[in-house]
């Protein structure tokens, strides 16, 4: 596209209304995509862009899979119907057979049904951790970076010590800090994480802020403070924020996999969770390998869709790329 | 630069002190603890309070962390009352240690030897098949959750083509030499060649699981990092001076994609034992990441301690050197 000196190609009229003349000037200054916003250009990149295309197929299938799941799955997820072809003894797993194309599971549960109703858990694991995570980042990095000062030191090196422990080895230790061990303290466990990398990410977008002209137009236009932070500070550091907070859906769900696989998930497995389907199957990985690995397909599959939108958005909101 | 490296090791005391603090305190907040581990259900009340006492779980928290921090500084982490019951948790890390960073380096070099080439081959010919499988494959890679990735090597390479060893460090009744701890090196050491083949062949499936990420991550990095430094008009400059492509190559592409690299590959290492965690589980390697998978299970205070608290050191020494080395790379570094 090229930058064009006004809509009309003639000078500004000099007594047109006041809207006129700084929609000419905002075209005027325009260089690339004159008077498209960078969401809009991103947005215009990212629907041509095949990697987001796929990812995004995933992410909508996943959620419409695990919206309908009920409807879908054709038996109960904890109802036992196979119970009768377990075997301990010679290490026997239900066969797939008729009305269970994948067969059940170590109890006898079918396998397909609870890989489906899994789904919802998953979803609201990954989801509810990547919101909590986001929460608390974004009142900690708000604060740090709008107030500065002592607020921002304190802040700060609370981030620093959280972010000196490798962070699944964090989310184990949270994991171990609760005496029975729920959805709930996985989901708590896999969002403190994130917490310290979202507030750091929100900070370094309102410090790189603080002094920009936008900024200081605000301030010298006598904008309240606070407004000044949530109208113009807050909403120009989304963009980072979103695609920091998709790539996070994607590590909630495999990290909250490892939290069951250490055995800090969820005991409860009446209500199916992928990740801790895949920690339950570790002991029988050997001789069933199957029951590992269609909750682990699951998980790898959704964590790519997130992933490849994360970074697609990623690529797409970089000011670089803007052509 | 000295002074530079001073300040950053007192922050580092400071870190550990408060990490310190924070895991000792958010320990004992752990239920169960280590009274109900030891006697599990059968304990009864009167053996419950003795031992307790004796563990000196019944002072107050700030005592207990004053007493914890004054034999920590004589080098006295206490005994480990789970992981191996009865030995002192200083002599756990140190057995673990070299076991856990035989296994790391192996990764880290696998990731590297792979990840920087590959990505800067891919950034050469970006739009390649070698760039599209590149990109797709590490995108995979860090989708898929490492302790199932190391099931997958276990079963395929162990279980069902029995190439290479399922667990542990060294084949049993193997006799061998021991003088660092590090069996691989003791092997070459002592010219006990089959010994350090032995301890070699142990780390190769638990080292590939180890390094998948890093490897997707240095890969993208450095294709990222070339292909910034492609578009760079410095490039151009020393295209169009007639330099010889090799010379523009190393002096000018890879040296200037370093530095960006060179911080993925320290965080990388620092959060390598996240994974070992993990990975060591699977194939029961007798390193620190054991230690931690066990200490969580039966909530053994002394060694979880002294474990986190290493771990976040080694972490935050870690990034010390990649910051240092930046000076190395880059000499603008050293002038601000």
């Amino acid at each position: 596209m090229t930058g064009s000196v006004s809509r009309s190609g003639a000078r500004p009229p000099l007594l047109g209304g006041r809207k006129e003349r700084l929609d000419a000037l905002a075209a005027s200054s325009g260089k690339g995509d004159a008077g498209v916003s960078l969401a809009a250009s991103a947005w215009r990149r990212l629907r041509r862009n095949p990697v987001f295309l796929v990812g995004a197929a995933i992410i909508v299938l996943f959620v419409v899979v695990a919206l309908l799941s009920p409807w879908l799955a054709a038996h109960d997820p904890s109802a036992r119907l196979l119970e009768g072809q377990v075997s301990r003894a010679r290490n026997e797993i239900p066969p797939a057979q008729e009305g269970f194309p994948l067969g059940g599971d170590q109890v006898g549960r079918d396998l397909l049904s609870r890989l489906l109703v899994g789904s919802q858990q998953t979803l609201m694991v990954g989801v509810f951790a990547t919101v909590i995570g986001l929460a608390g980042g974004l009142v900690l990095g708000t604060l740090a970076g709008a107030l500065g000062g002592w607020v921002d030191s304190l802040v700060m090196r609370v981030v620093d010590v959280m972010l000196s422990i490798p962070s699944l080895l964090l989310a184990f230790s949270i994991g171990a800090l609760f005496p029975r061990p729920s959805q709930f303290t996985v989901i708590l466990a896999v969002a403190t994480v994130q917490i310290p990398i979202f507030a750091r990410l929100l900070r370094g977008s309102m410090l790189a802020q603080r002094g920009s002209d936008h900024v200081l137009a605000a301030r010298a236009l006598g904008v309240r403070p606070r407004a000044i932070v949530f109208r113009h500070m807050l909403p120009n550091s989304l963009g980072p924020v979103i695609v920091q907070a998709t790539l996070v859906l994607a590590v909630a769900i495999i990290d909250a996999a490892a939290l069951s696989f250490l055995g800090l998930g969820n005991p409860d497995d009446s209500i199916p969770e992928w990740g801790q389907m895949l920690g339950g199957a570790q002991n029988v990985i050997d001789s069933h390998p199957s029951l590992a690995f269609w909750p682990a397909g699951c998980i790898i599959v959704v964590a790519l869709g997130f992933t490849l939108v994360g970074e697609s958005m990623r690529d797409a909101l970089d000011p670089k790329n803007r052509r | 630069m000295l002074r530079y490296t001073l300040r950053r090791l007192l922050q580092l005391l400071g870190v550990v002190l408060v990490l310190s603090m924070l895991i000792f305190g958010w320990l004992r907040a752990l239920p169960g603890g280590p009274v109900s581990a030891l006697l599990g259900e059968r304990g009864t009340e009167e053996g419950r309070r003795e031992l307790t006492a004796q563990l000196g779980l019944d002072q107050p928290i700030f005592v207990q962390y004053g007493k914890f921090l004054g034999r920590a500084l004589s080098g006295d982490f206490g005994m480990s009352t789970g992981v191996q019951p009865g030995d002192a948790a200083v002599e756990i890390f140190l057995q673990r240690f070299p076991a856990t960073v035989e296994l790391s380096a192996f990764a880290i070099v696998l990731a590297v030897l792979f990840g920087i080439p590959l990505g800067y081959l891919a950034a050469r010919r970006r739009g390649g098949w070698l760039d599209n499988l590149g990109v797709v494959g590490s995108l995979v890679g860090v989708a898929v959750p490492v302790f199932f990735l190391a099931f997958l090597l276990k079963y395929l390479f162990a279980v069902q083509l029995g190439w290479l060893p399922a667990s542990g460090r060294q084949t049993g009744g193997l006799e061998a030499t021991r003088v660092t701890g590090f069996f691989v090196l003791d092997g070459l050491l002592t010219r006990e060649w089959d010994a350090a083949l032995d301890a070699l062949a142990h780390l190769v499936l638990p080292a590939m699981a180890l390094a998948t990420i890093p490897f997707a991550v240095i890969f993208r990095i450095t294709r990222a990092a070339v292909l910034d430094v492609l578009d760079e008009d410095y490039v151009r400059t020393a295209e169009s001076k007639g330099l010889t492509t090799d010379v523009i190559r190393r002096r000018h592409v890879l040296r200037n994609a370093m530095l960006p690299v060179v911080t993925t590959i320290g965080l990388q290492t620092g959060a390598l034992l996240a994974g070992a965690v993990l990975t060591e589980k699977v194939f029961a390697f007798p390193g620190l990441g054991e230690a931690l998978a066990l200490g969580f299970e039966r909530r053994d205070y002394p060694v979880l301690q002294l474990l986190i608290v290493m771990a976040a050191m080694v972490y935050v020494l870690v990034n010390l050197v990649v910051d240092l080395s930046y000076a190395v790379i880059d000499p603008r570094v050293r002038t601000r």
